[in-house]
């Protein structure tokens, strides 16, 4: 392989789901000042975008830094199972105690996905809306394009 | 050119190159669509195999797509023209690189450049890499990045570049 060139493959996946961006440790006004419309108690929705940025060697045998079956199964269960037409707040146990802003949510979808066996993980990033995204490298803090 | 230099004392605009020894990189972008047909298939591979591990794009009649290119550039913009590289020059080395070798194409027989190689997006991307990087002599190549559908993509960067992330 030409060491000299790095490859990343990206695959976009799409999940709906609601949430509602409030915090117990503020109080209801405080609450209802920072967040606005979002901190509406009956919460909202979105067309979640989420996309997945994996590096490796790609295999002479198949062209591919890794087989996008693999790929779509991993996504499928680790994250698109347990957020598509959820409610994060009340569905996602890792929401219980942290607010589903899309910061959150693209750390939380980067550590369901980090243990990919079949390539590394490079960044994830979310589109909450066409005029929003987030983007998390984890540690790697040159995974994070300029 | 005079003017300019004559003006320069009171120019308002401050030109990147003067700020002292800081650069100011910008990267360009520049996209042209494609379409050309392909399939996957590895001869040292039982018919089964490559039946598994490619699936649909095994199809002996293969398929296309449209594909979408994005080609960036880093550099510093020129202080008198204020470009990094002259974007029409960028349009007629895409066109004669990539257009005439890939576009209405079939990439499996048609490719020179990727024969014997599985014409996936990650592989043809580093193949219009290769093609551009010793074309593109005004600023430097950044990042390929190339779409085989809105929800699949690969990128190719020099390795340890900035915007490449670490091994």
């Amino acid at each position: 392989m030409n060491s000299s060139l790095k490859i990343e493959l990206g695959r976009r996946y799409r999940f709906s789901a609601s949430h509602r961006l409030h915090s117990p440790h503020l109080t209801e006004e405080e609450n209802c000042r920072i967040f606005g419309k979002c901190n509406n108690p009956y919460g909202h929705g979105h067309n979640y975008v989420v996309e997945v940025s994996l590096s490796g060697d790609i295999d002479p045998a198949t062209g591919m830094i890794a087989n996008l079956a693999d790929l779509d199964a991993f996504v499928e269960r680790q994250v698109l199972e347990e957020f598509d037409h959820k409610s994060l707040n009340e569905d996602v146990p890792a929401f219980r105690d942290k607010v589903p802003t899309t910061e959150n949510l693209c750390i939380e979808i980067y550590q369901r996905l980090k243990s990919f066996p079949k390539a590394n993980l490079e960044r994830i990033r979310v589109q909450e809306t066409g005029n929003n995204s987030f983007e998390f490298a984890g540690d790697n803090l040159e995974g994070n394009r300029p | 050119m005079e003017e300019l230099n004559g003006k320069a004392g009171s120019t308002p605009f401050e030109l990147p190159n003067r700020r002292g020894k800081q650069t100011l990189m910008v990267l360009l972008t520049r996209k042209i669509e494609f379409a050309a047909s392909h399939l996957y298939n590895n001869p040292n591979l039982s018919a089964e195999e490559n039946r598994r591990i490619f699936g649909k794009c095994n199809n002996p009649h293969g398929h296309g797509h449209n594909y979408a290119l994005e080609v960036t550039v880093e550099g510093e913009p020129d202080p008198v023209t204020g470009m990094v590289l002259d974007l029409k020059e960028l349009k007629e080395i895409l066109e004669r690189e990539v257009m005439q070798r890939m576009d209405h194409r079939h990439l499996n027989y048609e490719v020179a450049e990727l024969a014997g190689q599985i014409p996936t997006c990650e592989n043809v991307a580093r193949v219009i890499w290769q093609l551009l990087d010793p074309k593109i002599t005004q600023g430097r190549l950044h990042r390929v990045r190339l779409y085989e559908s809105p929800d699949l993509f690969a990128d190719c960067y020099r390795n340890g570049a900035a915007g490449a992330g670490k091994s």
